[in-house]
């Protein structure tokens, strides 16, 4: 039987969305190639996770070991070339997030599978496939095949497709032998470090004045200060802020950073980088100051201004402040 | 410690208008600025770090043709010791599986303890380079590195997850890490700084130096290919406030007091 295979992804217990969201894919180019989805777990007392998933797949593939408890690429590379190599799947989906950006272009290379990465689209042809991803920071779309023979692999974007329910499928839990031994790795996991916590706790906040590249320079940050005090609003940023060391880290939205659902969200000079928006679309109302009309933050806000920042905002500090009297 | 950082020069597009260009395969890049990756500044600065600590050498290496040699001297200014340049008509076409086999043959030529390259490039994005590299070579590899401490002939490496997680490892060297934005402050580089490395040589290897065949590299040697570039749809997007910035100004506090609670 024609299958599919998505790789499961999960972290100190919990299921990652990305793998919903692959599934959901997964199978429907399945239906359409009239192959079957199956699912690989690899982990260690998964036995939970693994129900989870059975009504998602056709088969759920469980290799459970102690040196699986954690993620760690020569584990995973091991195991998933036993599992490929003797299921011969049309596809293996992998989530493009830190886990698979760390071990998929490995193991494709390891394996001679076409690989394409971060992935928008997918599209079956016959057992072919095209996909689509983003160029430019998103914002250009581009078309990529494949030139050689699959079986092939493709890392998804996280947030990039949506979750469809559909009816139950078997599930069949098929427990597979683990290929680890205690062999030593060259490459050791030590433990989990937690993200600092801030005096500030941005995600609590009712409106969030959020601060991008277009900032340009730290000493212009008191100025958007000014206008989020007057309006009540709390500072935070997108990540090339927090890079620059102009913020700290826990005011910084988006995938790396933190997922804030305020009732109001103010874009200023951020041009809307996926990683971004992925960390702000639960926002109420999402305002987006930009002085490029096709920045991408305009398809994911409520309203829009096209205009220099550093011209509007105090413009916007004071005509509010004086509304407010 | 010597070190290895493999670079890319890519357009600046964050602020600029980008369309597409005629062969419908890229954007239009006349009239854009050029830089060093951004991913790369910081791959790169980092290399520099742990060479003004440990003693060693920087060698830069990007592929690429003459144009690339504006961001090979601007490594050097920064305190790279060499650069090289991969060049050849046989790379055009080449996806993120045949430039990792180009770098690791040019690589095999030089004795090294660590590779650095950026998680990935402003331009592309595949992500795909440094860790296949760290496959052909038959070395451990770690990516999105944010923090890196290196220890006899071991480093101690937090990869970036999601949320702010960190996840910490240690990995033997030689060892191929992809480095994440914010890991250091990239050091300025003066336009007296460039002067001064300006005359210094930039080696060049082709595909006969680097026992490659022609068919192994560019379209033919490559696993994907791009087809066509476009401009994505457009959602609904956003309402749009016009008008006088005082009148834009009342229609944002309107909204403030409507959907933010504004007292």
């Amino acid at each position: 039987m024609k299958e599919i295979i998505v790789l499961a992804e999960h972290r100190r217990g919990e299921l990652r969305d990305v793998t919903w969201e692959m599934l959901s894919k997964g199978r429907q180019l399945a239906e359409s190639m009239g192959a079957e989805i199956g699912v690989a777990l690899l982990g260690k007392g998964v036995s939970q996770i693994a129900e989870a998933l059975k009504p998602k797949a056709h088969r759920v593939f469980l290799v459970e070991d102690d040196r699986l408890e954690c993620y760690n690429s020569e584990t995973y590379e091991k195991v998933l070339t036993q599992l490929i190599t003797e299921r011969k799947p049309l596809l293996t989906l992998v989530g493009h997030t830190a886990m698979g950006m760390d071990f998929a272009p490995g193991l494709a290379a390891h394996l001679k599978m076409p690989l394409a990465t971060d992935c928008i689209g997918i599209d079956a042809a016959g057992e072919a496939f095209s996909t689509t991803r983003q160029l430019y920071g998103g914002k250009v779309n581009a078309t990529v095949s494949f030139l050689k023979k699959g079986p092939y692999m493709v890392t998804v974007r996280a947030g990039a497709f949506p979750v469809i329910e559909k009816g139950a499928l078997p599930g069949e839990m098929v427990k597979l032998p683990s290929p680890l031994t205690d062999e030593g790795l060259a490459k050791r996991f030590l433990q989990y470090v937690e993200a600092a916590i801030g005096e500030v706790d941005i995600t609590q906040a009712d409106i969030l004045v959020s601060i991008g590249r277009g900032i340009k320079e730290a000493d212009n940050i008191p100025m958007v200060k000014e206008f989020a005090d007057a309006i009540g609003g709390t500072l935070s940023c997108s990540r090339p802020v927090v890079d620059k060391k102009w913020l700290p880290k826990d005011r910084q939205v988006g995938t790396s950073g933190k997922t804030v659902k305020p009732k109001v969200y103010i874009a200023i000079g951020i041009s809307g980088a996926f990683q971004h928006i992925a960390g702000m679309k639960g926002a109420g109302t999402v305002i987006a100051i930009n002085k490029d009309p096709k920045a991408p933050i305009f398809s994911a806000a409520t309203y829009g201004i096209v205009a220099d920042l550093f011209k509007i905002v105090p413009v916007l500090k004071d005509k509010i402040k004086e509304l407010k009297k | 410690m010597n070190i290895i950082v493999c670079i890319k020069r890519v357009p600046e597009t964050a602020d600029a208008d980008v369309s597409i260009g005629k062969s419908g395969k890229d954007i239009d890049k006349s009239g854009l600025a050029f830089d060093l990756n951004e991913w790369d500044s910081y791959a790169i600065e980092e290399a520099i770090l742990l060479k003004e600590k440990l003693g060693g050498t920087v060698t830069v290496l990007s592929l690429g043709g003459e144009d690339s040699n504006e961001s090979l001297r601007k490594c050097l200014a920064m305190g790279a010791d060499d650069a090289m340049r991969l060049t050849d008509p046989a790379f055009d076409g080449s996806d993120g599986f045949v430039i990792a086999k180009i770098l690791a043959e040019a690589i095999r030529k030089i004795s090294y303890d660590l590779i650095l390259t950026g998680t990935q490039a402003e331009d592309d994005g595949y992500g795909q380079v440094g860790v296949v590299l760290a496959e052909l070579l038959g070395i451990p590899h770690a990516a999105l590195v944010n923090r890196l401490e290196v220890q006899d002939k071991k480093a101690k490496v937090h990869r970036e997850l999601e949320g702010g997680l960190e996840e910490v490892y240690e990995i033997d060297l030689p060892a191929v890490l992809t480095i994440q934005t914010g890991i250091n402050e990239p050091r300025y580089v003066s336009i007296m700084g460039i002067r001064k490395v300006a005359k210094k040589e930039i080696k060049t290897l082709g595909t006969s130096d680097l026992n490659l065949k022609v068919e192994e590299v560019g379209l033919s040697g490559s696993d994907i290919q791009l087809d066509k570039i476009f401009l994505p749809p457009v959602g609904e997007g956003a309402q749009m406030l016009e008008g006088k910035p005082e009148e834009i100004a009342s229609k944002v506090f309107d909204i403030l007091k409507d959907k933010g609670g504004l007292a």
